[in-house]
């Protein structure tokens, strides 16, 4: 692609987007015309340096397209601090309700799609993405396909962030839960997610290793299976195409059905599939062993993506769902366990002959710490899919805590594994800046997810049995408002959990930070207790 | 082919394959690992062979024990009610004195009362009932429009100023300054003389002027010596409870404004059993009154409450 043609279409972009916020009479919809024409002008301004004065894109440097790399671990970084503060500020919301300072902006209903957006799409995906790019080449001996459509993809998916983002703080929502930008977003993140797709399939094509690795798999059901949900959940028709509004395809039961298949394999094909692909890369790479079973990976990763995406229908258990559906769901679900612990057996088994490395290494155990909650919240899972467990968690504090223990747990902890591991190499420095600083992230993010699993198992569990309490005449025994009252002090709890995970994050950020600038700390290595005493 | 390679630690067997380092291990899968899986598969079989779940083109299966979950619902919901007619029917039926007089029933209304209250009035009464500015305590001996059993019911009932209701509680303080009915300077004595009624510090010259304009403004309503009306819902202004506040700033913000509290008429919106639970309960909080069995003078006599 010709540096002309590229400027070409950025000005039609411009001048479209444009058009449409002067023809606009949704205020809101033209502010986000407005964000598309800054980003076109940025990229002409980015293409200028890009390009040389003949046109061309300058030569690639190196077997590998790394830049991009480069540039996802520091978005993930980036939308991490973000999406972790964001969740502070709202755990401190609902503690002190004064904090959603009485603006539209800045109410909790407006920043909690806020975080979980950061969380999920932006610190999640931009991890993926990343990852799944450098794991892909790495695997394949194939530099990515199509050109720089790589970059395309990047600032792409940021684009989508941005939009999603700034559409929630205006009230732009189609009230789908992790699903909520409006119909021209999607639009948006499907070409993106197209793009994606191409680039990683067609870098499979290219590879020189006869065989696909694991982790490929993983990543490549994770982009196919996300593009599924994105485009059926989101089917939907704009009110007007100068407007953000639009009705969904679906209505009732259905809309609810559909929006938890979608839903729950954003869980599974999202931040499951996507991030064991992640570990059947990094975890053998950092523990310099092999992977453990080859069959097992084969058995488990096809009983996970044939199970996964029938389980849905355990979050409408006792809703308007009909009762053969929620049956089915609970069962896929319990079916599910296994599958699901065949990844954290081939990811803790691969260390066996190298858990001495957990003493000194605290890269691994942040990644080993990371299968255990994904063991541990996998176990919950299916229990939680129980009919009559499902009658005291569900829309309980408990559903809170779960997806904590796996997303702190497992996502972030595997991802920030993954960062370490890939900040030296893509920028060529020795080793990281500190050992030391990893492992204090280790602990401070471990006993902040602890703080927050235990405080939402109390809390939900509580929560749950006041519900449902009579007296023994038969009368509801607490008000709503007394349940509320009850979880103040496990919101606080939950509030200071979440913080120290953020300040865990702040650390790694400073330690990344400086492992780019090509610094080193001086620093006893670990599993050295001082320089006098031998580890043993 | 070559002999298959091994890995030296764990000498098991290996794939042969390489992935920038990465190799496999061939190990078996972990018998309990494959055995949990058949178990929850099959034990998944049987489930749905019990339980409503295969889909069919018109329906689907029903499961061989019958279970439905609206029907479960629905059961448990009229278990629950068997529970409770006998007592709600005697609710409905006595009289709220024999309510009051009945142990058994009184515990049942009690409570019954307490429930409802708890999902209806905590909004504006607070969950201790201990009201909020503009609205009123009920654990007190203090009412705008009167505390007994009859009293209470009418109110839950007809609601105060709920237009809808014509039997509704209602009256209106005039908004003496916003209408010019009277001058600042003139309210502001008038709130000394208000506040010289509970014994609050005050202006005793202005309260000498202020007494003049109450007798001749406010003691209409609020009686001669301010002990209030509760044919009027005007409150004493003898005692140390305040509706909106008893500091000078609010008084005067008072008679310059009036108010106009408002309380929906539940009459329209919950039955007469759970009404006349809500009745005692409210009637129980402490400040309950007996009922009177002709008509006398405001004697306070307090019932003999729970403490």
């Amino acid at each position: 692609m010709g540096a002309a043609f590229f400027y070409v279409i950025m000005g039609l972009v411009a001048t479209f987007a444009v058009i449409v916020a002067s023809l606009t009479h949704d205020p809101n919809f033209a502010i986000h015309a407005w964000i598309v024409v800054l980003a076109a002008l940025v990229a002409i301004v980015a293409g200028l340096n890009t390009f040389d004065p003949e046109g061309k894109p300058k030569p690639a440097k190196g077997k590998y397209l790394d830049g991009v790399i480069q540039a996802g671990v520091i978005a993930t970084m980036f939308w991490g601090l973000a999406g972790f503060l964001v969740g502070v500020v709202i755990a401190l919301q609902l503690t002190f309700p004064a904090l959603n300072l009485d603006t539209a902006y800045t109410n909790f209903g407006r920043l909690r799609p806020l975080h979980t957006s950061a969380v999920v799409f932006a610190f999640g995906g931009n991890a993926l993405i990343a990852t799944s790019f450098y794991v892909v080449q790495r695997t394949t001996g194939a530099r990515l396909a199509l050109g720089n459509t790589a970059w395309f993809v990047f600032w792409g998916y940021q684009l989508f962030i941005v939009l999603a983002a700034t559409g929630y703080l205006l009230g732009i929502t189609q009230s789908k839960e992790y699903a909520e930008p409006e119909w021209y977003v999607d639009l948006w993140l499907t070409i993106v997610w197209v793009a994606y797709l191409a680039v990683f399939l067609g870098t499979l094509f290219r590879r020189k290793e006869p065989h696909i690795y694991v982790a490929n798999w993983f990543y490549l059901s994770f982009i196919v299976t996300i593009a599924m949900l994105h485009v059926v959940n989101n089917l939907s028709m704009p009110v007007s195409l100068l407007g953000a509004k639009s009705y969904s395809l679906f209505s009732g039961v259905q809309d609810a059905l559909t929006q938890w298949w979608y839903g729950h394999n954003a869980v599974g094909f999202f931040l499951t599939a996507g991030f064991l692909g992640m570990m059947y890369y990094f975890v053998p790479k950092q523990a310099d062993r092999p992977i453990y079973s080859y069959r097992l990976s084969i058995i488990h990763f096809w009983a996970l993506i044939f199970l996964y995406i029938w389980a849905g229908p355990h979050h409408l258990h006792y809703t308007a769902l009909p009762d053969w559906a929620q049956t089915l769901g609970m069962v896929f679900s319990i079916m599910l366990w296994m599958p699901s612990w065949g990844g954290m057996i081939n990811g803790l088994m691969t260390l066996s002959g190298a858990w001495d490395k957990l003493r000194t290494d605290p890269v691994l155990r942040m990644m080993v710490m990371a299968i255990a909650f994904y063991g541990m919240s996998t176990f919950e899972g299916p229990m939680m899919s129980i009919k009559s467990v499902n009658s005291l968690s569900h829309y309980t504090d408990w559903t809170i805590g779960h997806v904590h223990s796996g997303a702190l747990g497992w996502v972030g902890m595997i991802s920030f594994g993954a960062v370490y591991f890939l900040a030296p190499k893509l920028w060529d420095r020795q080793g990281l800046y500190s050992a030391r600083l990893v492992n204090w992230h280790f602990w401070l993010a471990t006993i902040g997810i602890v703080l927050y699993a235990a405080s939402m198992w109390v809390s939900g569990i509580m929560q749950g049995l006041m519900w449902r309490a009579y007296d023994n005449l038969g009368f509801l025994q607490y008000s709503f408002a007394e349940t509320v009252a009850a979880m103040h002090p496990f919101y606080l709890i939950r509030a200071a959990g979440g913080g120290l995970y953020l300040l865990g994050a702040l650390i790694m950020a400073y330690n990344i930070a400086r492992t780019i600038m090509g610094h080193q700390r001086r620093e006893i290595p670990m599993g050295f207790a001082a320089p006098a005493v031998q580890g043993a | 082919m070559a002999q298959p390679e091994h890995d030296e630690m764990s000498g098991v067997e290996t794939t042969g394959h390489e992935w920038d380092g990465i190799k496999e291990l061939n190990n078996p899968l972990p018998r309990w690992w494959i055995w949990t899986f058949y178990i929850t598969i099959a034990w998944a079989l049987v489930y749905t062979i019990l339980f409503p779940a295969w889909p069919l083109i018109d329906g689907a299966t029903q499961g061989l024990l019958g279970y439905s979950s609206r029907a479960n619902l629905a059961q448990s919901v009229q278990q629950a009610q068997q529970a409770q007619s006998g007592n709600l029917e005697k609710i409905r039926t006595l009289p709220l004195d024999e309510i009051r007089g009945d142990p058994a029933l009184l515990e049942f209304a009690n409570a019954g009362g307490r429930s409802a209250f708890a999902v209806n009035c905590v909004q504006c009464h607070g969950a201790g009932a201990a009201g909020a500015k503009g609205y009123p305590n009920l654990n007190d001996d203090e009412w705008l429009w009167g505390g007994t059993l009859d009293d209470i019911h009418h109110t839950l009932v007809h609601g105060v100023r709920h237009e809808a209701d014509e039997n509704t509680r209602n009256s209106q303080m005039p908004a003496f300054g916003r209408d010019g009915l009277l001058e600042r300077a003139q309210i502001a004595d008038t709130a000394d003389y208000v506040l010289s009624l509970s014994g609050e510090d005050h202006d005793a010259a202005a309260a000498g002027r202020g007494a003049t304009i109450f007798a001749e403004q406010c003691s209409v309503c609020h009686g001669a010596n301010g002990g209030g009306d509760r044919a009027q819902g005007a409150p004493s202004l003898r005692d140390a409870i305040w509706l909106f506040g008893g500091d000078r700033a609010t008084i005067v913000e008072t008679i310059t404004n009036a108010r106009r509290g408002v309380m929906p008429a539940w009459g329209d919106k919950l039955d007469e059993a759970t009404i006349k639970q809500l009745t005692v309960y409210v009637h129980s909080l402490g400040g309950g009154e007996a009922s009177k069995p002709a008509p006398a003078a405001s004697v306070e006599a307090p019932a003999a409450a729970m403490p």
